[in-house]
C-alpha cells in the first residue's frame, strides 16, 4: 500500500517537472526541472526493485549529463528567444510526432507472444537473494569479460578521438615552468641600470 | 574461461600494439614515431594476420558464447587485415603531403580493425553490438579527420548522426528478437525459431536488425549518406571506409541472416530481393552525374553492394559462396583503383575531378592500362575477373528462380558501364592536355600492377579462393 503511494508521489514529480522543462522559459530552469525530473524516474527504478539503475541514473544522467547541459546552455551563448521563432510552424508536425509515439506506447496493451523456447533461453543463473549490485559483479567480470573490456576500449576511443579532433597545439601560449621559476636568481632577472639624473631610460 | 582466450589472440595482439604504441607516442613525444606509425601499424597487421592463419577454429561458440572461430570468420580476418595494412602503407604518403600525419591515425584505424574482427566473429548480438560500434566509432573520428576542411567536417558529422541512429535501429530490434527468443546468441536463436510459424514481433526485429546493417553496408534506400561522406573524408579514409569495412560488414550479414535468421528464410527473402534490386538501380543511375571520382565510387559501391547482396537473397550455398568471392574480388579491385587515386596530383595538390585524366595515357600508358584493366573490371566486362564473380551471383540468383532480380541486375550493369567507360575515354581519347603531374611511388605502382594482375589471372581461377570460400559458406549453413 506504502508502495502505491510513493508510486504516485513519483509519477506526480515526474509528470509535472516533465511539463515545467517544456513551458519554463528561462532555459537553465528546464535543465533544473529535468533534474527533478530525473530524481522521479529514479525513484521508480528504486520501487521496481532495481536499486542499480536507480544510482546509475543518478550518477551518469544527473552528475554528468544534465550538468553537461547546464554548461552548455550557459557557455554557449545561444538565443532562446531566436530558437522558440518557428513555433507555430512546427507545431503541426510534432504534435503528429508526439501522435506517433503515442500510438507506439499504446501497442504495448497488445498482447506479446514470444516463442515457448524463450523460458528456458533465458534461464535464471543468478541467485535470486542478490541485490542488483552483487548480481551484475558476479557476472561482469566473469561471463561478460570480453564484452566489458571491448566496451572499455570503445570509451577510450572516445577519448582519443575527443583529443584528435579538438586539441590544437598553440605555439605562441606561455606556460608556467616550475623549474624555470625556481631555478631563476636575481643576477640574470634584475638589471641595475644607472639613470643620469633628469634623463628617462 | 581462460582457455578460450587463445581464440582471441590476433584481437588481443592488435589491442596491445595499439595501446602500447599510444603509450609510447604520447610520453616519448618523438618525431620518429609519428613518422613511421603508419608503416609499423601496417607490418603488426601483417603479423595479426599471420596470428590467424595458425589459429585453432572451434566448430562451437567461444568465450561463453559470445564468440566464434571457424573457417569463415579466419577468411574474412586474415583479407581485412592484409588489405588494412595495404591501405596504411598507402595512405602514408598522402598524410605526410597533407599535412594530416600524427600517430593517433593509424592507431583509430587498428581500433576499428579490431571492431571489424569482433563482428565477423560476433556470436552474440551482444557482442555484434559492440563490435560495430567499436568500428563505426573509429570511423566516424576518422571521416572528419581534416578538421580544418569544412567538407570533412560536414562527412563525420553526417555520418555520425546517421550512424547513431542506425545503432539505435539495432538495438531496438536486438530488443524485439530477444523479447521473441530469450536470448541473444545466435545458435540458440537459430534453434529457437526453427521449424515454428515465425512471429510478429521476431519478424519487426529481424526488419530493424537488418535496416540496420543495411545502413552500415550502404544498400538502398540507406545510401544517402555514402556519396558525401566519401567525398568529404580524406582519400585514404575513403581508401579505407570503401574496401575494409565492407567486407566485415558482408561477412556479419551473410552470418545475422544465415545463422540466426536461417530458419525463417522466406521471411527475408523479399527484404533481400528489395535492398539488391534498388541498391543496383541507384548506383547505376546516381553515378552517371559525377564528376568526382570519389563521389563516382561512392555510387559504383552501392551498385556493388546491390550486385553481392544478390547471392546472399538467392538463399542457397551457391549464393553465399558467390557472395564472398564478390566482396573479395571487389576489394582487391578497389584497392587497385585508389592506389591510382591516392597518386592523382596535380602540381602537387591532390585532385579528385575525372577530366583531369584527359590523355594520361600518353604520360604514363602503363599505369593507365592497369587502371583501364581494373575498370573494365568493375564495368564486369568479360573475361576479367569483376565479370566472373558477378556471373557467379547471377547464376545463383536464376537457380533460385529469381530472374526478374537477374534482370535488374543485367540492366543495372550495362548502364553502370557507361560511366567507368567513360574514364577509360577520357584517359585514351579525351582531346585535351593532362595536368596530372604526380609521380606514384614505387610500392603504390606494386600495388595497382599487382591487383590488375590478381583480376587478370582471377579469370584463370579466381585466385584459388573458390574453395575457401565453399569451407567458408559451409561453416554458415548447418
Amino acid at each position: 500500500m506504502v508502495q502505491l503511494y510513493f508510486f504516485y508521489f513519483f509519477s506526480g514529480i515526474t509528470v509535472l517537472s516533465a511539463i515545467f522543462v517544456i513551458f519554463a522559459n528561462n532555459p537553465v530552469h528546464s535543465v533544473l526541472w529535468l533534474i527533478t525530473c530525473f530524481f522521479g524516474v529514479a525513484g521508480f527504478f528504486i520501487l521496481l526493485g532495481a536499486e542499480f539503475l536507480a544510482l546509475i541514473l543518478m550518477i551518469v544522467y544527473v552528475g554528468a549529463l544534465a550538468v553537461l547541459f547546464l554548461f552548455v546552455v550557459m557557455m554557449l551563448n545561444i538565443s532562446f528567444a531566436n530558437l522558440r521563432t518557428g513555433i507555430v510552424q512546427y507545431l503541426p508536425f510534432g504534435l503528429f510526432i508526439g501522435m506517433l509515439i503515442l500510438a507506439e506506447l499504446l501497442l504495448a496493451l497488445v498482447p506479446w507472444e514470444f516463442k515457448d523456447a524463450a523460458f528456458s533461453n533465458s534461464g535464471s543463473p543468478l541467485n535470486l537473494s542478490d541485490s542488483n549490485s552483487v548480481a551484475l559483479g558476479k557476472v561482469i567480470y566473469t561471463d561478460y569479460f570480453f564484452i566489458f573490456q571491448a566496451a572499455g576500449i570503445i570509451l577510450l576511443i572516445a577519448m582519443i578521438g575527443s583529443i584528435v579532433l579538438t586539441l590544437r597545439k598553440r605555439p605562441n601560449v606561455k606556460r608556467q615552468n616550475v623549474i624555470e621559476q625556481i631555478y631563476r636568481s636575481p643576477n640574470n632577472s634584475i638589471e641595475v641600470i644607472d639613470i643620469k639624473p633628469g634623463e628617462g631610460i | 574461461m581462460i582457455e578460450s582466450i587463445k581464440y582471441i589472440i590476433p584481437e588481443l595482439f592488435i589491442v596491445l600494439f595499439t595501446l602500447s604504441y599510444l603509450t609510447l607516442s604520447v610520453l616519448s613525444n618523438g618525431k620518429t614515431l609519428v613518422a613511421y606509425s603508419n608503416n609499423i601499424s601496417a607490418i603488426f597487421l601483417l603479423l595479426a594476420s599471420a596470428i590467424v592463419l595458425t589459429q585453432d577454429i572451434s566448430p562451437d561458440p567461444v568465450m561463453n558464447g559470445f564468440y566464434s572461430s571457424n573457417a569463415f570468420t579466419s577468411f574474412f580476418k586474415v583479407l581485412i587485415l592484409t588489405l588494412s595494412a595495404l591501405i596504411l602503407h598507402l595512405s602514408d604518403d598522402y598524410l605526410k603531403k597533407n599535412n594530416l600525419q600524427i600517430f593517433e591515425f593509424p592507431l583509430l584505424a587498428n581500433f576499428s580493425i579490431v571492431g571489424m574482427m569482433i563482428i565477423v566473429s560476433a556470436n552474440d548480438l551482444l557482442s555484434l553490438y559492440i563490435g560495430i560500434e567499436m568500428q563505426s566509432l573509429s570511423l566516424y573520428i576518422l571521416a572528419s579527420f581534416s578538421r580544418d576542411n569544412a567538407k570533412s567536417t560536414e562527412a563525420g558529422l553526417k555520418y555520425f548522426i546517421l550512424g547513431a541512429l542506425s545503432s539505435g535501429l539495432l538495438l531496438y530490434g536486438i530488443s524485439l528478437v530477444y523479447g521473441t527468443t530469450g536470448s541473444t546468441q545466435f545458435h540458440l536463436i537459430y534453434d529457437t525459431i526453427m521449424y515454428s510459424d515465425s512471429l510478429l514481433g521476431l519478424q519487426v526485429g529481424m526488419v530493424f536488425i537488418i535496416s540496420s546493417i543495411a545502413f552500415k553496408f550502404s544498400a538502398f534506400p540507406f545510401h544517402m549518406w555514402t556519396p558525401d561522406v566519401y567525398e568529404g573524408a580524406p582519400t585514404p579514409v575513403t581508401a579505407f571506409m570503401a574496401v575494409v569495412p565492407k567486407l566485415a560488414i558482408g561477412a556479419m550479414f551473410a552470418k545475422v541472416l544465415f545463422d540466426v535468421f536461417g530458419g525463417i528464410a522466406h521471411n527475408w527473402q523479399l527484404v533481400l530481393v528489395f535492398l539488391s534490386g534498388g541498391s543496383m538501380i541507384v548506383g547505376a543511375l546516381g553515378a552517371i552525374a559525377q564528376t568526382n571520382i570519389k563521389r563516382m565510387l561512392a555510387f559504383s559501391s552501392i551498385g556493388h553492394v546491390g550486385f553481392a547482396l544478390m547471392g546472399l537473397a538467392s538463399v542457397s550455398p551457391e549464393g553465399l559462396s558467390g557472395f564472398i568471392i564478390y566482396l573479395f574480388l571487389y576489394s582487391i579491385m578497389m584497392i587497385g583503383v585508389f592506389a591510382f587515386i591516392l597518386n592523382m596530383e596535380k602540381d602537387g595538390v591532390l585532385v579528385t575531378d575525372i577530366y583531369l585524366l584527359a590523355q594520361f595515357s600518353e604520360k604514363r600508358p602503363g599505369v593507365s592500362f592497369a587502371l583501364t584493366l581494373l575498370l573494365f573490371s568493375l564495368a564486369g566486362i568479360p573475361p576479367l575477373a569483376g565479370f566472373i564473380c558477378k556471373l557467379y551471383v547471377f547464376m545463383a540468383t536464376i537457380n533460385s528462380g529469381l530472374i526478374y532480380l537477374a534482370l535488374v541486375g543485367a540492366i543495372a550493369s550495362v548502364i553502370g558501364a557507361f560511366y567507368y567507360l567513360r574514364i577509360v575515354y577520357i584517359i585514351y581519347f579525351m582531346e585535351k592536355e593532362t595536368k596530372l603531374d604526380g609521380r606514384m611511388p614505387f610500392t603504390h605502382l606494386c600495388i595497382l600492377f599487382l591487383a590488375s594482375a590478381a583480376i587478370v589471372i582471377g579469370t584463370y581461377n579466381l585466385l584459388g579462393v573458390e574453395p575457401l570460400t565453399r569451407a567458408a559458406a559451409q561453416s554458415l549453413i548447418y
